[in-house]
């Protein structure tokens, strides 16, 4: 394997500032690479206007950056053009978008199919939208391990059936959707579909033609972007059917006291100025990670979630969430100690300089699903190494110490 | 710093779990969850002109949440709704650095959560839960 660790790590300038922390909470929030830190950075001192208004050279090169930044994502997607790609405050504004947009054009009655693996975000907005619109919102069950249960595809997705918004990949068990069958499903009774991949992005480029999505959302300060930016990929044809959602500037072709026309996608649902230096920040974190070892940084990062897996397994009392195998799954593993709730395995873990997330992770259905009311999550990103694992282990046997 | 959070005593008042369980016929009750962890508290009173006579209490959380529940459930009988307000944000007090009420000398034990502020919410969960269990009994 011709992967680095420390290698990959040295490109994360908090990492290197911190030279002790165990940093697990990847899930959550990647580390900010270089890459992006010095894009923004550039972008600002030399470059910062607002965008698509100015006729100065300032501002035209703030155009160019943030329109460049757009042809970057289309790159990490294997998109087809420029107009699929909106840009957003993250996964969750991206979804509610749609939520909005699309899901304001359906009448009561119809139906929205979600899976139980949802993070809050793929699962509130249609919950608003149920109680807005009168739609009718089905969940598709899972395998007792915890995997989207495609087993009840045919009798979830009926003929009302307008849209499915499902996860790529949970934030809780890592476990990857099989998508084919289910957007095969979907397009059978005429319905889109939306994936929030906000956890598969930062394990490698997405290939969204091929993936048969109509949506696909994410956040780039998963992907070791800036806070603050995500994106809306939308098919054109789907997206040219959509109102907006927000209005405002920017987002207009006339303004007149009568009425109204919109701009084309994909500024029609960017109205406002948009995160300008944040997107150029994910263009350069995508840009830059389209080059990576993949291949190997998969082999590496489950490497490391196999030796939690197998550290954790000899511990007594453990609770494991989610499919014990890493097969189709990210590396991320979450789990329970009997006896020790997850905010004070973890407050110890901290102590030990690791840190990682407990508590239900935004997806209480799927913690109700389990039985738990939170668990402790360890997610990896190809910085992380052995050492973070055994940080971890050591952490939690320190936990068992002085609270089993 | 967990060695201090995590000390015997805070431990052995969580396990303690006083007043841990529920009430036959109860006065009052509430259901209060956090938003932040996903801990959940349950609270029950019985009351005599206002005052509780007895109160019970179920925790699903954490040990702090557990051993503020516990405290709840040592000191909690006699107080009245207003009380248990002054007291809630006593509690509140502690925790941003004023000293503990008097006559609840264990929430001295709950000090070095201080600098960890999203843990305050576990400690005042169970307090937060008693008054809404009183309130309800106000409305009903």
């Amino acid at each position: 394997m011709s992967f680095s660790a420390a290698k990959w790590r040295g490109h994360f300038p908090l990492l290197a500032a911190h030279h002790d922390l165990h940093y697990l909470d990847n899930a959550a929030t990647g580390q900010l690479c270089e890459a992006a830190l010095d894009a923004v950075t550039s972008h600002e001192l030399l470059h910062r206007a607002n965008v698509l208004r100015g006729t100065y050279r300032l501002a035209e090169q703030a155009d160019a950056a943030y329109e460049n930044a757009r042809r970057q994502v289309v790159a990490y997607l294997n998109a087809a053009s420029t107009e699929e790609v909106v840009f957003t405050s993250g996964t969750t504004a991206s979804i509610n978008l749609v939520a909005h947009a699309f899901g304001d054009g359906l009448k009561p009655g119809d139906e929205v199919v979600l899976s139980l693996a949802e993070h809050h975000s793929n699962f509130v907005p249609w919950q608003m939208l149920r109680d807005r619109r009168g739609v009718v919102l089905r969940i598709l069950p899972l395998t007792a391990d915890g995997r989207i249960d495609m087993a009840h595809l045919g009798e979830t997705l009926t003929p009302r059936c307008r849209l499915v918004a499902v996860t790529h990949a949970s934030n809780v068990t890592g476990a990857v959707t099989d998508l084919a069958p289910l957007i095969a499903a979907a397009h059978a009774v005429g319905a889109r579909v939306l994936v929030d991949g906000a956890q598969a992005v930062q394990h490698g480029p997405v290939f969204v033609a091929s993936l048969g999505a109509d949506f696909y959302a994410f956040s780039g300060h998963k992907a070791f972007g800036p806070t603050g930016v995500g994106v809306l990929w939308g098919k054109a044809e789907a997206l040219e059917k959509l109102p907006p959602f927000l209005g405002g500037g920017g987002m207009i072709g006339r303004v007149s006291v009568a009425e109204t026309t919109w701009a084309p996608p994909p500024r029609r649902f960017e109205a406002g100025t948009p995160p300008i230096a944040q997107a150029v920040g994910l263009g350069a974190a995508l840009d830059w990670l389209r080059t990576q070892p993949w291949e190997d940084m998969h082999a590496h990062t489950t490497h490391l979630a196999q030796r939690l897996s197998d550290g954790l397994a000899v511990l007594p009392g453990l609770i494991f969430l989610g499919p014990r195998d890493l097969k189709n799954r990210l590396p991320i593993v979450s789990f329970n100690l009997a006896g020790i709730h997850p905010h004070d395995a973890c407050q110890i873990l901290d102590e030990h300089g690791v840190a990682v997330r407990g508590g239900h992770h935004c997806a209480q259905p799927l913690m109700d699903f389990f039985g738990v009311p939170g668990a402790v999550r360890a997610s990896f990103a190809p910085y992380n190494d052995e050492a973070d694992v055994d940080a971890l282990l050591a952490g939690l046997k320190d936990a068992m110490r002085k609270l089993g | 710093m967990s060695a201090d959070l995590y000390q015997q005593a805070l431990v052995d008042l969580a396990r303690a779990a006083h007043g841990a369980g529920t009430l036959a016929a109860p006065d009052g009750s509430a259901l209060r969850d956090s938003p932040l962890c996903g801990d959940r508290v349950r609270m029950q009173v019985a009351l005599d002109a206002g005052r509780i006579m007895a109160l019970a209490h179920d925790v699903k959380g954490c040990l702090l949440c557990q051993a503020a529940a516990s405290l709840v459930g040592l000191h909690g009988a006699g107080l009245n709704a207003e009380e248990v307000k002054a007291l809630r944000g006593q509690v509140a007090a502690t925790l941003a650095g004023g000293a503990p009420p008097p006559g609840w000398p264990e929430l001295s034990l709950f000090e070095p959560v201080r600098p960890h502020r999203n843990r305050h919410g576990c400690v005042l969960l169970p307090f937060e839960t008693l008054l809404a269990a009183l309130d309800s009994q106000t409305r009903a």
